[in-house]
């Protein structure tokens, strides 16, 4: 679901037609019939956004029928937990949870915690990934019989009672039998002998309920035991080469190396501070370690500057107190509040939502640095962005600097990448950059030189960090082309123990008193024994199943996560045929195919002592090492900013009513009106049907996200030459589209121009009484390369999850008109004259609680 | 009919037809009509130093690639037989990295554009990095915050945004994280966020 | 040699091809097993035969033909992936195909007028048999697919997908007619265009059954597949099936290929698609057999594949015995001239 992965991912697609051809059943579920669904066994159509409907059928198919995997639920999840009194569902309140603040359109979700234990208030931004921490009495409350009305079980079939398949009809226009066919597949294929994946993309997280549609697909997982075992998980298809690793060592606002929150200005004021914020009493798992990580990670950077005495730096950290998300940003930048913008291997004028707002941003920049392999949109928008057409950008009135810096490609330096099942393979270089391009390493090493040479005589504290900064990691090249070595800074974010100056072998060794430096306490290990870790190629022919000794996999080199679950509470396989990891009772260990991701001495039975933290005060039958009760999470007592289970909203744009309760959609999720963002009208706001068709863009597999590596290459371009819009054959009859003809694709952002595929791939959907058609494009084009074509992400606005800010590109609504869009100036005439039909222009839709509950209690 | 020898022989040979009629290819439809230049083809990659192992730029599945080269240029990129994540295959675009890597498209020199320029510019690239520094520098300090209204300290620029890491090694993100950080600057995202 | 020898060497299905052709010892003979059943088409093959060929491009033109933006194969495209929409319904939805006649309407001039390497040079309708229809056989048909096929009856939505490619015929009616032996039949029993002793004369356009070869708009010269002889000769898989992620494209001696093939279509059948059908595998057909197989879902014409292709140079022989042309080595020589003269003397 949400992923189509034989376009995306093709070559992972190999591994999913093997399993195929070994009689497993493979279920595609998409708003369009793609090159995977026609590989599927089974084929679902679905409305694009209401992806947590659909599971939450399951999820109330798996209850109502007592379906789940029972005793996988009772010993690793928190299902037998119970919750405060105060707790109320949506149930109870029309779509809402307790805690919902209508004026600041978010929760105060203390009523959402255990019952006895402390609660750390959930706000967006500032837990990284650990989520606040649970302070934890010795023991939770708890019904093991998993009977009583307030436990996590009970409260979750309540929740999801009125999923009914009938009700998943009525909201994603999948017939009764489809989908009951999906729901007999699912619980068929887990238990004890059997498992089930889940795989899905962006094609989920792109939502303002994206981070609760993985949590939809999480709790399926986890009801049915699919989590921790081989054959089972929930697996993210991620799109870019090393966006894995750019999430792992964050080039992200909201986060330092290892997931690791930065600092916040109100609640992190401190070294102390942070780090209480970070663990809590009676708290397990390796989260209790955040000290020594963020400790070793400030000696990595500021080296001897970093001391006991001065909080080993930590104040020299800048803090954050909100959204600084890329949106947000480039709003700053329309309305001057940045200056300088460096951009590196990506093609926002393209690849972001709303492009218009990404341009008109980067038209009021003092200076921009594109960093690329090729001339892109982001460099050449002064020239050719579509707003020269309408007069919005002049490029003799537009003072924007720009500098294009030729970059080296992925073989012209050795590093690491991190591929999607979290393991880091090794680059070598094989030749050398031609004429001014350089790596990155190479322009980062050289600004720190040209920083550096002019703060030597600042006596600004400001200045500090960057004149106490550690840079001396072991050069390459000289002059010109002189750049760190790759292997060298693996090596230091690996991690050092500073008093033997050799690598650490582990997070476990890593400490909170200085001794050790580390770059990023989940990679430690890859650099364990002096080795590049990362550099193992050993061929898969030479070793078994799990093939440890390819690339290195964080963490520790394990590849299944939480393998703990992939045996039963008393440590032995649920089934011999999905044996992974087992308790070996003479050696006093666990042991098996797979490095054991948990504690490898702690016996299944084991009750840790009173008063212990960390990973000793993991139970034997405590597999999700992570989480701060040691159980998989079915309810999310904190760590969501909307709400601690799924909850099906209508996208923030939707032709539909939400059939199940009087909130409309995401009552937090986060809007940003302004006139270059205006949004289109949904119900219970009138004049929906200007836009009345479903719009959901995506990739395909001959191009590559916006382009900018494939729409240049001769051999990716012919290929798929041109922009178009798929619809099917009955929405073609209604708004007289002619295969290949000209058509334009509305919204009251843009218009854009495309070819028309009339295909019975796209197919409308009888829901609730009427019918919806869904419109889609590919993404890739722009103005500038080979083939060119209107820019699609034109059409969206930019409206976003609130946990995560990922805006929701998969689902917004449109119309859709034969014939060439307007050109020239009339293009904002003419979506004025639309805006003003749907209600005049940036206030339609822009408020999060766009539906007063039909009944306040 | 006796075959001839020497000087003679090789250059009746060359002759496919003399190969017909002498050989065992009667119809000249095989080894008669071979040319030398066909019978001594040989793969480019053969004669190639030992590849560079490498990993697809394109997607996340991390598909381990073989980079050929000879005297200091890509001459092919195909699969590694021997990851356990690809067994060797590449999509269309992980086949297209010759062309990606060595294709015409690749920008070799800094491109310039003034401010309220129509068209590029040449520069050095040392002299765009002087400039860059001080721009860097001067945007930093003219957007620096020092504490929030409440008087919570900030000690932080929003002059500057960085944009980018996903195509980026994971030795490059952290450079780019720990000097960011340094300078104060927070405004730092990628492709992870979209 | 007499013309009795000539006509018997050609009507002859040589097992051991390459022996034949002249080779000592020659390896055993290679070829292609296409299994469309598990194709996804993403278009690898196309990219990565270009790739490793320095096979430029073949116009940026959108085609509407469901996502096959190439249309055919050709002299810049020796690869070449075909998609099928089959009629559905799946789901609810209603009859959409009242369209299909407009949208053929939109896409067969528009893939006649795509400038395709020198197509217009040779790919004329060819007889597939002596006094049989006229059948155009160089491009996808444009009737509705599936029509005619039972596929009306089908209940759900197919999208099939097939990589095409050089047939590597046992009876090649390129290299029958190619006048300057530029084509060849290799030692691996493949067949090759020499580029250097092409004179384009694109004799060989028109001796193909399959609309294969094709001569180059950019150097005149007729090119198509070669199987990657270079990489043959150094014991390498062919680049496409190197690269096609799921092995619908499989490269291998000929004969374990047939075997891999009757297995594959033995197990789709007893999983109940009893569509599932070999093309190219009867050494008994009207080319002798393919060096390279395919396993297809539904018809070969479905897939704009001829349905009993026959190698035109098959009645070369009895011609040759009417015209009783004396024996000799010119004659030899230039035989394949000869015999396309006469093909294309043929009412």
């Amino acid at each position: 679901m949400g992923s189509n992965m034989a376009e995306c991912h093709p070559v992972g697609f190999q591994w999913v037609m093997e399993a195929k051809q070994r009689g497993a059943r493979v279920i595609h579920v998409d708003p369009r019939f793609t090159r995977t669904s026609a590989h599927a066994d089974q084929y679902v159509r679905i409305r694009a956004g209401t992806d947590i409907a659909f599971l939450g059928g399951v999820i109330n198919h798996i209850l109502g029928n007592d379906l789940d995997f029972r005793e996988y639920v009772q010993a690793y999840t928190n299902a037998a937990f119970l919750v405060r009194e105060e707790f109320a569902d949506t149930e109870d309140l029309d779509g809402l949870f307790s805690g919902y603040e209508p004026g600041r359109a978010r929760y105060d979700s203390s009523s959402w915690g255990y019952e006895g234990a402390g609660h750390h208030p959930t706000r967006p931004m500032e837990s990284g990934m650990g989520g606040p921490p649970i302070d934890m009495p010795a023991r939770i409350a708890e019904d093991p019989t998993l009977q009583h009305p307030r436990c996590v079980f009970q409260i979750l079939k309540r929740h999801f009672s009125r999923y009914t398949p009938e009700m998943v009809e009525r909201i994603c226009g999948v017939p009764q039998d489809r989908f009951l066919e999906v729901c007999r597949a699912w619980t068929a294929n887990s238990g004890r002998d059997r498992t089930a994946a889940l795989v899905y993309s962006v094609g989920w997280t792109q939502h303002t309920v994206g981070a609760q549609n993985i949590r939809a697909g999480a709790i399926v997982q986890l009801l049915l035991g699919n989590v921790g075992r081989p054959g089972g998980g929930v697996y993210a298809l991620r799109g870019h080469a090393n966006i894995q690793g750019s999430t792992d060592i964050p080039t992200l606002f909201d986060l330092l190396p290892g997931y690791l929150p930065m600092p916040d200005a109100d609640r992190h004021p401190d070294l102390a501070a942070y780090l209480d914020a970070m663990r809590a009493r009676g708290q397990k798992g390796y989260w209790q370690g955040a000290d020594a990580y963020l400790i070793s990670l400030l000696k990595e950077w500021f080296g001897d500057a970093a001391t006991p005495e001065n909080d080993f730096g930590y104040g020299w950290l800048p803090r954050i107190n909100g959204d600084h998300g890329t949106y947000r940003t480039t709003m700053d930048m329309i309305d001057g509040r940045v200056f300088g913008y460096l951009v590196m291997g990506q093609n926002p004028a393209v690849g972001s939502a709303n492009g218009r707002l990404q341009r008109l941003g980067l038209a009021n920049l003092d200076w921009l640095v594109v960093r690329d392999l090729t001339m892109l949109e982001t460099a050449t928008f002064w020239k050719d962005a579509p707003e020269i057409e309408t007069g919005e950008i002049v490029p003799e009135q537009c003072r924007t600097e720009v500098f294009f810096l030729p970059a080296a490609s992925h073989v012209e330096k050795a590093g690491t990448f991190t591929q999607t099942q979290r393991m880091l393979q090794w680059r070598e270089k094989a030749v050398d950059p031609v004429g001014d391009q350089r790596s990155d390493a190479w322009f980062f090493h050289q600004l720190h030189c040209r920083i550096r040479d002019r703060l030597t005589d600042s006596t600004d504290p400001r200045d500090e960090p960057l004149q106490r900064l550690a840079w001396d990691y072991r050069l390459e090249g000289s002059g010109a082309h002189e750049e760190p070595d790759p292997d060298d800074v693996l090596r230091h974010i690996n991690g050092l123990d500073l008093t033997t100056g050799r690598t650490v072998d582990g997070a476990a060794q890593l400490r909170a008193d200085g001794t050790t430096a580390c770059g990023c306490w989940q990679y430690c290990g890859v650099y364990a024994h002096e080795q590049n870790q990362a550099a193992h190629r050993k061929p898969h022919d030479e070793q078994g199943p799990y093939d440890p000794a390819w690339g290195w996999t964080w963490p520790g080199n394990r590849r299944v996560l939480y393998n703990r679950a992939s045996a039963d509470p008393d440590g032995r396989p649920w089934s011999e045929r999905k044996k992974l990891l087992w308790w070996d009772p003479a050696a006093g260990r666990w042991t098996g195919y797979d490095v054991p991701d948990f504690p490898a001495t702690t016996p299944p039975g084991h009750v840790p002592p009173e008063g212990a933290r960390g990973p000793e005060a993991l139970r034997g039958d405590d597999p999700f090492i992570m989480q701060g009760d040691g159980k998989g999470w079915l309810f999310a007592p904190q760590g969501l900013c909307d709400g601690p289970l799924p909850t099906h909203y209508e996208p923030h744009e939707s032709p539909m009513r939400n059939p199940l309760y009087g909130q409309q959609s995401n009552p937090t999720r986060r809007v940003y009106p302004r006139p270059e963002n205006p949004y289109n009208p949904s119900p219970p706001e009138a004049h929906g049907e200007v836009f009345p068709f479903v719009l959901t863009a995506a990739r395909l597999t001959e191009h590559h996200t916006a382009g900018a590596m494939s729409r240049q290459l001769p051999h990716l371009s012919e290929l798929q030459p041109e922009l178009f819009v798929e619809v099917s054959p009955e929405l073609a009859r209604m708004r007289g589209l002619t295969h290949l003809g000209v058509a334009h694709v509305v919204t009251s952002r843009s218009a854009v121009e495309a070819r028309v595929y009339v295909t019975d791939r796209m197919a409308p959907l009888r829901l609730d009484g009427r019918v919806v058609h869904q419109v889609w494009l590919p993404y890739h084009w722009g103005p500038t390369g080979l083939v060119t074509g209107d820019v699609v992400n034109d059409l969206l606005g930019v409206v976003a999850d609130p946990n995560v800010l990922i805006q929701e590109s998969k689902v917004a609504t449109c119309d859709i008109r034969r014939g060439p869009r307007p050109h020239g100036a009339q293009p904002t005439g003419r979506l004025d004259s639309l805006r003003a039909r749907a209600g005049g222009p940036a206030v339609a839709g822009t408020t999060s609680g766009t539906a007063v509950p039909r009944e306040m209690p | 009919m006796t075959k001839p020898t020497g000087r003679l022989h090789r250059w009746l040979d060359s002759w496919p037809v003399y190969r017909q009629l002498t050989g065992p290819d009667r119809t000249g439809r095989g080894a008669a009509a071979q040319s030398p230049r066909s019978r001594q083809l040989h793969a480019r990659t053969s004669a190639a130093e030992p590849p560079a192992r490498s990993v697809c730029p394109y997607c996340a599945v991390g598909c381990a690639q073989l980079v050929y080269t000879k005297d200091g240029r890509v001459t092919q990129i195909e699969g590694d037989p021997a990851s356990p994540i690809s067994r060797g295959r590449l999509c269309p675009k992980g086949s297209a990295s010759l062309q990606l890597v060595t294709g015409p498209q690749r920008e070799q020199r800094v491109r310039y554009r003034a401010p309220y320029a129509t068209e590029w510019s040449d520069l050095p690239l040392d002299t765009a990095m002087d400039m860059i520094a001080d721009r860097m520098l001067d945007a930093r300090r003219r957007g620096w915050q020092d504490t929030d209204a409440d008087g919570s300290v900030l000690r932080r620029t929003m002059g500057i945004a960085g944009l980018g890491g996903a195509t980026t090694d994971n030795e490059e993100n952290y450079l780019f994280k720990k000097l960011w950080t340094a300078m104060g600057a927070v405004q730092i995202e990628n492709q992870a966020r979209i | 040699m007499t013309s009795d020898a000539v006509t018997r060497e050609l009507a002859e299905p040589p097992d051991a091809l390459a022996r034949a052709n002249g080779y000592d010892e020659p390896p055993p003979r290679v070829g292609f097993f296409t299994d469309t059943s598990v194709c996804i088409g993403c278009k690898a093959c196309e990219v990565a035969c270009k790739e490793w060929n320095d096979v430029p491009d073949d116009g940026l033109d959108l085609l509407g033909m469901s996502f096959d933006n190439t249309g055919m194969l050709g002299a810049n495209s020796w690869r070449h992936v075909a998609f099928v929409e089959q009629r559905r319904p799946a789901g609810q939805q209603g009859d959409g195909w009242a369209l299909l006649d407009e949208m053929t309407a939109e896409v067969e001039p528009r893939l006649r007028a795509a400038p395709r390497g020198g197509s217009e040079l040779g790919t004329t309708p060819l007889p597939t048999a002596p006094g049989g229809a006229v059948q155009d056989l160089g491009m996808p048909t444009f009737t509705r697919p599936g029509d005619g096929t039972g596929a009306e009856t089908r209940t759900d939505f197919r999208w099939l997908m097939e990589s095409d490619v050089c047939k590597h015929c046992t009876h090649a009616g390129c290299l029958d007619v190619c006048p300057t032996g530029a084509l060849f039949r290799t030692e691996f029993g493949t067949v090759v265009v020499q580029q250097d002793i092409c004179n384009g004369c694109g004799y060989c356009v028109s001796g193909c059954p399959y609309g294969v070869i094709d001569r180059s708009p950019l150097d005149g010269r007729a090119h198509k597949c070669t199987l990657c002889y270079d990489r043959l000769h150094d014991g390498l898989t062919p680049a496409c099936a190197k690269a096609c992620p799921t092995e619908s494209i499989q490269f291998g001696d000929l004969d374990e290929l047939r075997e891999r093939a009757d297995r594959r279509l033995a197990d789709l059948h007893q999983q109940g698609v009893e569509e599932a059908q070999l093309y190219g595998r009867d050494p008994g057909d009207g080319v002798g057999g393919h060096g390279s197989l395919f396993l297809l879902l539904d018809d070969p014409e479905v897939y704009g594949m001829p349905p009993a292709p026959v190698v035109p140079t098959r009645y070369a022989p009895q011609i040759w015995r009417r015209v009783g042309a004396a024996a000799g080595a010119f004659a030899l020589a230039a035989i394949g001239a000869f015999v396309s003269a006469a093909v294309g003397n043929r009412p």
